[in-house]
């Protein structure tokens, strides 16, 4: 677990970790969600305010793996529409006018609020059965929300909090980001 | 007191090329471009920024090119039927942001073929579309497909495709490498009487043009070249701005037409500066003004505008293709994460012959026609990820990568017709961040449009499982079953809003893409369509965007 958290307490963090291990579980030698920092990803989109600029679009252009500086760590700035719309997609609406041109939206924050709720306090202690019971009773738009999440963070680009130590990557034989070293042509045509 | 001579809307191929094109000639231009600028310095030497990357979050999950779907969605319904709307997202979205979707396109740029110009005196009209000729011809555009593929910088070997019309030049570039899963999937076509070739593609095989070569980095269509390796329209917007001439204004939402007295003549725009919260509005006034917003927003903007429709056929005959993917899936992994998405096409269903015919006749049509087919590689691993089922296989199916690494596709552009019921108009209800009617699309498709995906398919079944494929599957867009947004059409290729024509009564623009009822508002976008081809619309909007912006001011 990361040591400093950006909005999710500790014991949330733990309940991510068990129920993101029930989305995509680990394999022989291979993680699961939980082990590849679905929890930090998911610390990381809720509070992405928390910082400046805000954790939502990483820089660029290259982030190093594949030579070049490394960039993608130094976030962008936002335009006003964008924080505008970032603001209201994490944090919800919450009666403000200027988030409510099509009527109230729920934020991320109040769906994972709902969520929390409905997998409890103690679901990382529980059986893995009466776990994906309780995942089972989650609303819809919780389990939507959180399962694109937990695929963004095991197959992501780790800047995001996820895919630790690269180890997503590795496990479904995906090199990443390769710019700017690119393929050559022999890489491109041939079988291997 | 005009600000400029031309007020440019959009700053995508179209936008760019009429930018280029206008101040050349030695006139003074001001583009306004809705989304931010990802893309390059206006200073010179206008390098690129570094904002563009491989990251798949960042451009497939949150939407950092635009339109975010939040701040300005679209609503789709198949008809009146379906009420006011079936659903509220994102509709056919393209990229919002200086250079518009150009840029962050895999590129490849076919010519038309010399009947897609004139279909309907040739092949004749079908029942419950509007097929027309366009008042342009094939030899009067190929100067300008020859100019267009100069400037952009197309790669390609015009003798591989026997089916490819005259041409007065060779492609000045030769192609890319071929990726792995295209030699076996060229090899087996070939066997089954098909004629692949290496696709025309707007992406550097050899430096041009002081752009750097491509090195098939693998996150071409939907991404954009970190490397400056393509040529749309960043090729047209440098040439624009060295001239001194152009000024580009990004987050800069045009929300009006401004006309005179006599309601005939536009005096320039109205928009809003986003570059504050909330925005500033602004005008600019301009000799002429010029459409190139794309054909959805095009449409939309002269709608809220209230202006050029007499004939009532603004945002009708809506055009996007019909997707026909076939998709193979091997015991070998094809790494199709390697190169430029596609690297050949087919133009073998873009004919009619006896055996098509008679097809056809069983139908009740008189003929049909498919479109290009794209041979190219699997998605990204996101993709994969959130298209399976959570659970105990996940994991297990991740590691073998069906979806994605072993998997290669077909993907035929189908030729969709022109019906005067497909359109995009105002939704009553729903509207963008600024306040302003959010654009509806109504589409179904034409029978025609899926008795050619349905003859075609099967032959391109076989084909994959020749190649080697152990199991073959067929989708398409818009999708015949499911609900929501999978019902609408997802191309990318948007067409044929505000059609050109010989007729007032009949068209919106005249030949040289002129409106009607306001002769100095131009459309340089692809709304100026009559017809859809099967083929990607870039190339050929442009050259005809270079042809038509000669005679304008
Ligand atoms: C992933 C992908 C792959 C593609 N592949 C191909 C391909 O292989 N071959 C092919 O031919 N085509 C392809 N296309 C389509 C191609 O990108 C478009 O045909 C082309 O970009 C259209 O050019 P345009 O200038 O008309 O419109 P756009 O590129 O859409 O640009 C329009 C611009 O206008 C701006 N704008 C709109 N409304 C306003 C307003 N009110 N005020 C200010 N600005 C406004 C928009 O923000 C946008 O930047 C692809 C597209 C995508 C997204
Ligand atoms: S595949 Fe080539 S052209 Fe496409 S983004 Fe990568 S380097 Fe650029």
């Amino acid at each position: 677990m990361s040591t400093s958290l950006r909005y999710l307490t500790a014991e949330q963090h733990r309940v991510v970790t068990a129920a993101a291990d029930r989305l995509v579980p680990p394999l022989d030698a291979h993680p699961g969600a939980g082990a590849l920092g679905a929890a930090d990803y998911i610390d990381g989109a809720l509070g992405a305010f928390a910082t400046n600029p805000p954790l939502v679009f990483t820089g660029g252009p290259f982030s190093g793996r594949f030579g070049g500086d490394a960039r993608w760590g130094e976030f962008m700035a936002l335009t006003p529409l964008e924080e505008l719309a970032w603001r209201t997609r994490i944090e919800g609406s919450r009666g403000d006018p200027a988030r409510e041109w099509n009527g109230p939206v729920r934020g991320w924050q109040e769906i994972y609020a709902d969520g929390f709720a409905a997998l409890g306090a103690d679901f990382a202690d529980l059986d893995p059965a009466v776990q994906d019971e309780r995942l089972r009773t989650a609303s819809r738009d919780f389990r939507t929300v959180f399962y694109e999440h937990v695929c963004e963070a095991c197959y992501g680009p780790p800047e995001y909090g996820g895919n630790r130590d690269l180890a997503g990557w590795r496990a479904i034989q995906f090199p990443g980001d390769v710019q700017p070293r690119g393929w050559t042509d022999e890489e491109v045509s041939s079988r291997e | 007191m005009n600000d400029c001579d031309a007020v440019v809307v959009g700053s995508g191929p179209a936008g760019a090329t009429v930018a280029d094109v206008l101040a050349h000639a030695g006139h003074h231009v001001i583009v306004l471009e809705k989304g931010a600028n990802h893309l390059l310095s206006f200073d010179a030497p206008f390098d690129l920024l570094g904002h563009l990357s491989n990251d798949e979050i960042k451009f497939l999950r949150r939407h950092f090119l635009g339109p975010d779907p939040l701040l300005e969605p679209r609503t789709f319904r198949r008809s009146e039927a379906d009420g006011d709307r079936l659903f509220v997202g994102e509709v056919n979205n393209l990229p919002s942001t200086v250079g518009g979707a150009g840029f962050h396109a895999d590129a490849k740029l076919p010519r038309f073929r010399a009947v897609d110009f004139h279909a309907r005196s040739e092949l004749g009209p079908i029942d419950g579309a509007d097929i027309v000729d366009w008042p342009v011809q094939y030899d009067d555009l190929e100067p300008f497909y020859d100019e267009a593929e100069k400037l952009l910088g197309v790669a390609g070997d015009a003798a591989q495709n026997p089916f490819a019309e005259w041409r007065s030049s060779p492609y000045p570039m030769p192609p890319g490498p071929d990726m792995y899963g295209a030699t076996l999937s060229t090899a087996a076509a070939r066997e089954l009487g098909l004629h692949p070739y290496a696709a025309p593609t707007g992406v550097n095989s050899v430096p041009y043009d002081g752009r750097a070569a491509c090195n098939n980095c693998g996150c071409c269509a939907n991404f954009g070249c970190p490397i400056d390796a393509k040529g749309d329209p960043v090729a047209p917007l440098r040439r624009a701005l060295s001239t001194g001439r152009v000024e580009i204004r990004p987050l800069s939402h045009v929300s009006e037409i401004l006309l005179d007295a006599t309601g005939k003549q536009a005096t320039g725009v109205r928009y809003l500066d986003t570059s504050t919260q909330p925005p500033e509005i602004r005008e600019v006034r301009a000799r002429m003004v010029v459409l190139g917003c794309g054909a959805f927003e095009t449409p939309r903007l002269l709608l809220r505008s209230g202006i050029a429709n007499s004939s009532g056929l603004v945002g009708r005959y809506m055009m996007h293709h019909f997707q026909t993917f076939v998709l193979g899936i091997f015991d070998h992994r094809l790494h199709g994460y390697r190169g430029r998405s596609v690297t050949h096409l087919h133009d073998d269903h873009m004919l009619v012959d006896d055996a098509s015919r008679a097809h056809a006749r069983e139908h009740g049509l008189p003929y049909f026609r498919g479109g290009l087919v794209e041979h190219g590689g699997g998605g990204h691993p996101l993709m994969e990820a959130i298209h399976l089922p959570p659970g105990p296989r996940h994991t297990q199916t991740m590691l073998e990568s069906p979806m994605r690494d072993r998997l290669w596709a077909f993907t035929m552009q189908g030729e969709d017709l022109p019906q005067v019921t497909n359109q995009i108009d105002l939704d009553p209800q729903v509207v963008d961040v600024h306040g302003h009617a959010a654009g509806r699309v109504t589409y179904s498709s034409h029978p025609h449009d899926l008795v050619a995906s349905s003859y075609c398919s099967p032959l391109l079944e076989r084909v994959l499982q020749r190649a080697g494929a152990t199991s073959t599957f067929v989708a398409t867009s818009p999708s015949l079953h499911g609900d929501g947004p999978r019902l609408a059409p997802n191309s990318k290729h948007v067409m044929g809003t505000c059609r050109m024509g010989d007729d007032p009564r009949t068209s919106v623009v005249d030949p040289t893409h002129r409106c009607w009822d306001v002769d100095n508002v131009a459309i340089a976008d692809a709304s100026v369509f009559p017809t859809s081809a099967g083929y990607g619309p870039t190339l050929t909007l442009v050259a005809m965007a270079l042809r038509a912006s000669r005679t304008w001011l």
